[in-house]
C-alpha cells in the first residue's frame, strides 16, 4: 500500500434522516441533515480529534465511518477502498481493520458474557485469523495489555468499574489488530481520576501499535490530550479543521473560540479573564438549520452575508495546514 | 459578612425559639451521615459525617466523583431523601434551625422559601403535562397564597428574569418545547421564586452543552449576587468550581478530605488526593502530554478499606494511613484537611 | 508488572502504567441484571416456596404413581359403583366419585394432564413465539409489519369462541390435541414480548458493536439477541402455563376439551357439575389442586419478574 494513500478518508459524506415515522395529519415529515457534507482523512498512526455540542452529527458520523450505516451521499475510504462497495463478505473482511470504542462501558459490553468471552468475540467471529485454542491466551494478553488482571477474565461486566469495563471494550477493539480506533466519547463517562487513566492508556497502545484514533468528543480539553489534529463540528459541518496547536491557540472559526472560551478553566486565578466568549441561545435543530453559515444566528461577527451564502472551507494555510468556513475568520 | 460570629458553631440554647437566629449562620451542617436501608438489613453508610458550614453571599463548592456522596449530601439537607429507603443523622441547621428534625410539614414550609434546589435533570423534574409558566406560578400560590392573576404576573417576570426570550408567551408552552438549557433556566426561576437565601445545584449543567453550560452558570452567579443568596453548587467538575466558588470542599467516599478557599485549594492542595485530582484534570494551557492519574478507581459503598479511604490509591500512603482514619483537622490559616500527612502548603515552597 | 502494585503498603515511587486496578464491582451495577436478580431471588422465601411448589407439582405429574398410593390401592381405575360419590373415608381421604373410583388417586393422576396440556400448549406457542418474534424483531419494515398483522388478527379473534370451534371440529380431544388448539391461540402474546424484548436488546450498544466488528445476523442472534431476550419471555411463560391450565379446565368443563379416558381436573370438575349440591368433595379436591396449581406458577412468575425488574426492588 502507497503511502500517500490516507488510511481513512471520507469524502463528501451526507446523511439525511427522516424523522417521524408516518406523515400523519398532513404534517410532512421533517428531513434531519445529521452529516452535511464532510471531508476527512485521517494520516497513520495519527489521532484526529472531532470536537462538537450534542446534535453536531458526531455519532452519525462515527456509524458513517463505522459503515454501520450507508449515507446519503458521499464515501469512506479505507487505504484507498469503498467500504460500502464491497460485498458484504468482503466488508467483513475489511472491519477488522477499524473498530469502534463507544462512550458507555455500561451497555457496550454483553452482560451475560465475561470479560474473556467479550474479547475474544471478534475472533470467534473471524475465524480464520486464529486457530482456537490461540485465542483464550491471545484475550489474556489483551486483557493485561490493557491493564487488567487477567486472573479476573472470567468475571462479568458488572464486576468491574466503569474505567476497567472501558478497558475491556480496548481489549475487544484491539483483538483483530486493527489499524484504525474509532473512539465515541470514549472518556466521558468515567470519572476525572480514571478518565485520565485511560486517556494514557489510549495514547500508550499508539505509540506501541502505530495505531490511528478517530476520537469522537465533545471536552474539548480531553480532545487536546490525544489529539495531533482536530476538527471542530456544528450542525453535520465541519467549521474548523487543523493541527492541534494551530487551533487552541489561535483558532479561526468563532465557534472554535466560543468553544475554546466556554472550557471551565480549573484555575481560580484566570476567574474573570478578558475576552471570554459566553454564546446567546442554544445549538439550532437540525431539522431546521439556518440557510448560510449555519452558526450566523449566534455569531457576533454575523452580517448580511453570513445569513445568505454558505462559506467554503478555505484552502489549508501553508503553516498550520489550517481550513476554516467563515466569511470573516479571526486572525 | 458582619458577623464575626459565623466561625464557630454554637448550639442553639434549648430554651430558645428555634426560628430565626440571626447570629446563627446560614446553613450549617454538623456530622451528617446516610444509611442506605436494605431489606436484607445490610445497612449501606454513603455519607460518613460531613461537616461545612456556609456563609451568607457565599459559594460553596462540593466537589467530588460519582459515589462520593456529594448529591445525596445535599439531598439530605433538603429532605428529600425517602425515610423508608434513607436514615439521616447528624444535623443541619438553617439560622439555628435543625431541619433535619422539623416536622415534615414545617420542612415543606420552608423548602423553596428559604432553601431551594435546582436539581441535573430538568426535563424529568418537570411535569411534563404542565405548562411550565403554570408550574411555576403553583410554587409561588402554594407558598404564598397569592391570587392567580399575581401568581402569573410574578412567573412571567421570574422567566423573564432567568432570561427566557418572550417569556409572556413562553408560559404558555410545556417542559418538552424548551431546550435543556430553557428547561434549566425555568428549574432555576422555580427555585429562586419564593426568594430563598441558599440555593443548592446539584449538577446543574452536567446534562448540557458546553456552551450553554457557561450561561447558566453565569446566569447562577448574577443571580446570587442580585438576590445575596449563598450557593451550594455540587459537582464533578473542577473547572466549573475554580469558576464560581469562594471555598471548595473535596469528598471522597462519602467523607470531605479538604476544604478551603477556591484559590489556595487549587494552587496549595494539601490532600493527596485534592493534588491528584487536579494532576488528572484535562486542561487547556500547559503541558498537553500525557496526564497524571490515580491509580484504581473510587471505592463503592461496602467497600471502603480500613484506615483513610484514600490510602489504597494514594502515593503517600504510610502504614498509619492503613490502619488509623484520619480526621477532619484545621490547618491555618483558613484550610481543613483530613489527612495524616498532609502536603507542604506553608507558601514557603 | 511490579509486585509494589500489590502491596499498597509500600511507597511506590511513581505510579506504575497497566496497574491491575484491584477493586470490587461497583455497586450501581444492575447491568448484570441476572445475576443480581438471582442473588436476590435466593433471599426471597416467596420464590423458594413457589419454586418448591412447582418441583412438587411437576414431580405429580411426571410420577403420579409414587403418590396415588399413599392411602389406598393408588390405582384410578378400579372402581366399585356402590361408593359412588361416597365422601371421605379411610384409606380414601378424598371419597369416591360418580363412578365410585377413588377420587384421591383420580386427583393425583390428573395432574399430568392438567400441566401437561399447560406445558405442552405453552412450549408449542413459545417455539412460535421465539422464531416469529425474533423474525419480526430482526428482520426488516415488511416482516415485522406483516407479523404483527397476524398476530393483531388472532389477537382480536375471541379465543373461548375460538377454542370452541376448533375443538369441536376435530374428531379426538386427546392432551397433544387440546394444547395444540390451546397454543394456537396462546402464541401471538408471547411474540409480542419475545418482539418486543429483541427490539429493545437489538438496539443495545454490544450489538452495535458486534456488528461493527463483522459479526453476521445469526451469530448476533445467537449469541447477543436471544440470550438477553429470553427472559422476560421465561416469565411470561411461567405465567401462561398457569392460564393454559385454567383454560383447558374450562374448555373440558365446557365439554369440548378433553374426553374420557384422559383423566384430569377439568374432566373431575366437569363430572361434579350435576351433583356438587350434595357431593361437594367432587368439586373441592379437583378444584384446589387447580387453583393451588395455577396460583403457585403465576406466583412464582411474578416474583421473578419483579426481581429481574430493578424498578420493582
Amino acid at each position: 500500500m502507497p503511502d500517500d494513500v490516507p488510511l481513512l478518508e471520507a469524502r463528501g459524506l451526507v446523511k439525511h434522516y427522516r424523522s417521524g415515522s408516518l406523515p400523519v395529519g398532513g404534517r410532512r415529515r421533517a428531513t434531519v441533515k445529521a452529516v452535511d457534507g464532510v471531508d476527512l482523512t485521517l494520516r497513520r498512526g495519527s489521532t484526529l480529534g472531532l470536537v462538537g455540542e450534542s446534535g453536531c452529527g458526531k455519532s452519525t458520523l462515527t456509524r458513517l465511518l463505522m459503515a454501520l450505516d450507508r449515507p446519503t451521499a458521499g464515501t469512506v475510504l479505507v487505504e484507498g477502498q469503498d467500504l460500502l462497495a464491497l460485498p458484504s463478505a468482503e466488508l467483513r473482511r475489511r472491519r477488522r481493520d477499524i473498530q469502534l470504542v463507544m462512550q458507555d462501558p455500561y451497555t457496550s459490553l454483553d452482560p451475560r458474557m465475561t470479560a474473556l468471552e467479550i474479547v475474544r468475540e471478534p475472533l470467534d467471529i473471524h475465524r480464520d485469523l486464529m486457530p482456537k485454542q490461540e485465542r483464550a491466551p491471545w484475550a489474556r494478553e489483551l486483557l493485561h495489555m490493557v491493564g487488567l488482571d487477567p486472573g479476573h477474565a472470567h468475571r462479568h461486566p458488572h464486576q468491574f468499574s466503569g474505567g476497567q469495563r472501558q478497558r475491556i471494550g480496548i481489549a475487544r477493539a484491539l483483538a483483530l489488530r486493527p489499524k484504525i480506533l474509532v473512539c465515541d466519547e470514549p472518556v466521558s463517562a468515567l470519572d476525572v481520576s480514571v478518565q485520565a487513566q485511560v486517556i494514557n492508556l489510549f495514547k500508550e497502545l499508539q505509540r506501541e501499535f502505530g495505531l490511528a484514533y478517530v476520537f469522537i468528543a465533545h471536552d474539548l480539553a480531553v480532545v487536546r490530550h490525544v489529539a495531533d489534529e482536530v476538527a471542530v463540528m456544528y450542525l453535520g459541518r465541519i467549521v474548523e479543521h487543523g493541527d492541534r496547536d494551530t487551533v487552541y491557540s489561535r483558532p479561526a472559526h468563532p465557534y472554535t473560540r466560543a468553544l475554546l472560551s466556554a472550557v471551565p478553566d480549573p484555575d481560580p486565578s484566570h476567574r474573570g479573564a478578558t475576552g471570554r466568549i459566553v454564546l446567546q441561545g442554544d445549538p439550532p435543530s437540525p431539522t431546521r438549520p439556518p440557510s448560510g453559515c449555519a452558526f450566523h444566528t449566534r455569531c457576533w461577527k454575523s452580517q448580511e452575508r453570513c445569513g445568505t451564502e454558505r462559506p467554503v472551507p478555505t484552502a489549508p494555510t501553508t503553516d498550520g495546514r489550517r481550513q476554516v468556513s467563515c466569511h470573516f475568520p479571526e486572525n | 459578612m458582619d458577623h464575626p460570629t459565623v466561625k464557630a458553631t454554637p448550639d442553639s440554647p434549648p430554651d430558645s425559639p428555634p426560628d430565626t437566629q440571626p447570629d446563627a449562620p446560614l446553613l450549617d451542617v454538623r456530622d451528617l451521615t446516610v444509611d442506605i436501608l436494605s431489606r436484607s438489613g445490610a445497612d449501606q453508610r454513603v455519607v460518613h459525617g460531613v461537616s461545612f458550614t456556609l456563609h451568607e453571599e457565599e459559594t460553596l463548592a462540593l466537589i467530588g466523583e460519582s459515589g462520593s456522596g456529594k448529591s445525596i449530601s445535599a439531598m439530605a439537607v433538603m429532605g428529600l431523601l425517602p425515610p423508608a429507603t434513607a436514615r439521616v443523622g447528624g444535623s443541619a441547621r438553617h439560622r439555628g434551625t435543625d431541619l433535619l428534625t422539623l416536622p415534615p410539614d414545617r420542612f415543606r414550609a420552608l423548602r423553596g422559601k428559604r432553601i431551594a434546589m435546582v436539581f441535573q435533570d430538568a426535563l424529568s423534574a418537570l411535569n411534563p403535562t404542565l405548562t411550565v409558566g403554570f408550574q411555576i406560578a403553583e410554587t409561588i400560590r402554594a407558598h404564598e397564597g397569592v391570587g392567580r392573576r399575581e401568581a402569573r404576573a410574578r412567573a412571567v417576570e421570574l422567566m423573564a428574569r432567568v432570561r427566557i426570550p418572550d417569556p409572556a408567551r413562553r408560559y404558555r408552552d410545556h417542559p418538552h418545547q424548551f431546550s435543556g438549557g430553557m428547561r434549566q433556566r425555568i428549574m432555576i426561576a422555580m427555585a429562586v421564586a419564593l426568594g430563598p437565601d441558599v440555593l443548592i445545584a446539584d449538577e446543574p449543567t452536567t446534562a448540557l452543552d458546553v456552551t450553554v453550560q457557561a450561561q447558566i452558570m453565569e446566569l447562577l452567579a448574577e443571580l446570587r449576587e442580585e438576590t445575596g443568596s449563598a450557593l451550594l453548587l455540587i459537582t464533578h467538575d473542577l473547572g466549573l468550581a475554580a469558576g464560581t466558588a469562594d471555598r471548595v470542599a473535596i469528598m471522597y467516599a462519602g467523607r470531605i478530605l479538604e476544604q478551603a478557599p477556591v484559590q489556595e485549594l487549587y494552587d496549595r492542595p494539601a490532600h493527596p488526593y485534592t493534588r491528584g485530582l487536579l494532576a488528572a484534570v484535562p486542561r487547556l494551557g500547559g503541558d498537553a502530554d500525557d496526564l497524571t492519574p490515580i491509580p484504581g478507581s473510587p471505592p463503592g459503598p461496602g467497600l471502603l478499606p480500613a484506615g483513610c479511604p484514600f490510602h489504597p490509591r494514594c502515593p503517600d500512603v504510610r502504614e498509619r494511613c492503613t490502619t488509623q482514619e484520619p480526621m477532619l483537622l484545621p490547618a491555618p490559616p483558613a484550610r481543613l484537611v483530613a489527612c495524616h500527612y498532609p502536603l507542604e502548603v506553608s507558601g514557603a515552597r | 508488572m511490579t509486585d509494589a502494585a500489590l502491596t499498597p503498603q509500600k511507597v511506590p515511587q511513581k505510579v506504575p502504567q497497566k496497574v491491575p486496578v484491584q477493586e470490587g464491582p461497583s455497586p450501581e451495577a444492575s447491568y448484570g441484571a441476572a445475576h443480581g436478580a438471582w442473588r436476590e431471588l435466593r433471599r426471597r422465601p416467596v420464590f423458594l416456596l413457589t419454586g418448591g411448589c412447582a418441583l412438587l407439582l411437576l414431580l405429580l405429574a411426571a410420577a403420579p404413581g409414587l403418590f396415588a398410593g399413599w392411602f389406598g390401592h393408588g390405582d384410578p381405575t378400579v372402581c366399585e359403583l356402590g361408593h359412588s360419590a361416597q365422601g371421605p373415608a379411610s384409606g380414601h381421604p378424598f371419597g369416591y366419585d360418580v363412578q365410585g373410583c377413588d377420587l384421591y388417586a383420580n386427583v393425583i393422576h390428573g395432574a399430568g394432564a392438567s400441566l401437561g396440556v399447560g406445558l405442552l400448549a405453552t412450549g408449542l406457542g413459545l417455539a412460535v413465539a421465539l422464531v416469529l418474534g425474533c423474525l419480526a424483531g430482526m428482520a426488516g419494515r415488511i416482516v415485522d409489519s406483516v407479523i404483527a398483522r397476524i398476530t393483531d388478527v388472532f389477537l382480536g379473534f375471541p379465543f373461548l369462541l375460538g377454542a370452541i370451534v376448533v375443538l369441536n371440529s376435530v374428531t379426538t380431544r386427546d392432551v397433544p390435541t387440546v394444547a395444540g388448539v390451546l397454543a394456537l391461540f396462546g402464541w401471538p402474546t408471547m411474540t409480542r414480548v419475545v418482539r418486543a424484548s429483541v427490539r429493545s436488546v437489538r438496539e443495545a450498544d454490544y450489538v452495535v458493536m458486534a456488528r461493527s466488528l463483522g459479526a453476521s445476523q445469526w451469530h448476533i442472534v445467537r449469541k447477543h439477541v436471544l440470550p438477553n431476550a429470553l427472559t422476560p419471555v421465561l416469565v411470561l411463560a411461567t405465567i401462561t402455563v398457569g392460564g393454559v391450565i385454567v383454560a383447558e379446565a374450562a374448555l373440558t368443563f365446557l365439554g369440548v376439551g378433553l374426553q374420557p379416558p384422559s383423566i384430569s381436573w377439568g374432566l373431575q370438575l366437569a363430572g361434579a357439575q350435576n351433583s356438587f349440591q350434595t357431593h361437594p368433595h367432587l368439586l373441592i379436591f379437583p378444584g384446589l389442586f387447580l387453583s393451588f396449581t395455577v396460583f403457585v406458577l403465576i406466583t412464582f412468575g411474578d416474583t421473578v419478574r419483579d426481581a429481574l425488574d430493578p424498578r420493582g426492588r
